[in-house]
């Protein structure tokens, strides 16, 4: 099966190198983490997979092809979970996820999506009543109700209970045996099978040679 | 494609139903600024009803240009555009749902209303059909234009402020030929090139919003 590859990907930022010279590789089932300090680049690399940042240098290929030359069938295989949560207060939600799971192509009834992050008690509250942590479980439910080969998290556990971030680590391991692939940056330990790791340097300059996990 | 386009029109359908106040505002903004007029010119008849197309189209401009900020910034800042950008719909297609939901969540309304205040301005009311048709066909294009400036002025800091300063320029066309197909019913004259060239108007704007608004959001969210 294909790849997800970025190879000597540079990203300027605001006039400053962030990273430079980065390459990985994601092969599927694979588990990348992304580690190091704030300011690091963990964010923008995420977002540069994404497709919402063009790398300023090199390129992230997907079985073998840059995802620059179909950036809408690129969107289409991932999901990206930003530091947002894209919930809108007034629908509830259950009206929030299936929004955007039929917009995905996803179930149109996504109660199993609720369920495993215990969402379902809540399905018919509004979006404005929900907590920090409670709103990012419904922003990893879209995970579970529309699927997408590629998760692209960033920091997903900020705001989660102990139990929740339990129910995230066993939603990664699902999506990887079924051959997914997944993307995290983290700073808090997330329980993953034997993950990839790339550490991002806080100041990488451009001169150096290239960091391989 | 197609549902997700009527996906997004149905969201943001739901979105104005449920928070009402802001189609009202507009609606009600239209209204009350359209009856300071006769204050300010005094009541005389037959000088209303001359000024009469002319104030209803500034005023619904205005009252346009009023709901223009929430149509992205919303989804902005809570990072639904984010996540519409990276869905498999095109991002063109989506900013037209969200602009035909604008459109019929502000224009539509103050079409609606728009006979009311031609009552209040003694208008002959053999103009009316033209008013309203001029202006269906005129407030999509509002809509159209004011979203290419409320794309681009998302990542700017009091971009609410900019948008006039952006749109209201480009609203001079659509301006000129609603008043003027108006006033051309009114007078007897032929009022179809005024139609036609607020349609020409409106279909050269629903090729360029698309792009240009789409382009837009792709660099705010860079």
């Amino acid at each position: 099966m294909a790849n997800f590859e970025g190879r000597s990907l540079q990203c300027r930022r605001g006039g400053r190198d962030v990273f430079a010279g980065l390459s990985f590789v994601l092969p599927p089932g694979g588990a990348l983490v992304l580690t190091g300090p704030n300011g690091s680049g963990k964010s923008s690399l995420l977002r540069l997979m994404a497709g919402l940042l063009r790398p300023t240098g090199g390129d992230l290929l997907w079985d073998g092809r840059s995802i620059a030359t179909a950036p809408e069938a690129h969107a289409g295989r991932l999901h990206y979970l930003g530091h947002l949560d894209a919930v809108k207060p007034v629908l509830s939600v259950a009206e929030n996820l299936s929004f955007w799971a039929a917009l995905r192509g996803g179930a149109a009834a996504p109660e199993a999506a609720l369920e495993a992050f215990a969402l379902t008690e809540l399905a018919a509250l509004p979006g404005r009543l929900l907590s920090a942590g409670q709103r990012r479980r419904l922003a990893l439910a879209r995970l579970i109700a529309a699927p997408a080969e590629l998760w692209l998290l960033d920091e997903p556990s900020v705001g989660l209970d102990h139990a929740s971030v339990g129910r995230l680590a066993a939603a990664i391991a699902d999506h990887r045996a079924g051959g997914g692939r997944v993307a995290v940056a983290t700073h808090t330990a997330l329980d993953l099978a034997d993950p990839l790791r790339l550490s991002l340097d806080a100041l990488a300059p451009p001169q150096l040679p290239e960091m391989v996990w | 494609m197609v549902s997700g386009f009527l996906l997004v029109i149905a969201r943001d359908l739901r979105l104005a139903l449920r928070q009402r106040a802001d189609a009202w505002l507009a609606v009600l903004f239209f209204v009350l600024t359209a009856a300071l007029f006769p204050f300010g010119v005094g009541p005389e008849p037959n000088l209303l009803a001359r000024i009469a197309p002319g104030i209803i189209w500034v005023v619904a401009l205005l009252a346009v240009l009023l709901s223009l900020e929430r149509l992205f910034l919303a989804d902005f800042e809570d990072g639904s555009l984010e996540q519409l950008l990276l869905s498999p719909l095109p991002l063109e297609l989506a900013v037209l749902a969200k602009v035909l939901a604008h459109w019929l969540t502000t224009g539509l309304p103050l079409i609606a209303a728009a006979p009311l205040l031609a009552v209040l301005f003694h208008m002959d009311l053999a103009g009316l059909g033209v008013l309203l048709l001029a202006m269906l066909l005129g407030t999509p294009t509002l809509s159209l234009v004011g979203a290419v400036g409320a794309a681009l002025t998302l990542g700017a800091r009091r971009g609410g402020v900019l948008i006039p300063l952006l749109v209201l320029p480009l609203y001079v066309p659509a301006l000129i030929f609603g008043v003027g197909a108006t006033d051309a019913a009114l007078q007897g004259f032929a009022v179809r090139p005024h139609l036609l060239l607020l349609g020409a108007v409106l279909l050269v704007m629903l090729v360029v919003t698309p792009l240009a608004g789409a382009a837009a959001l792709r660099q705010a969210l860079e």
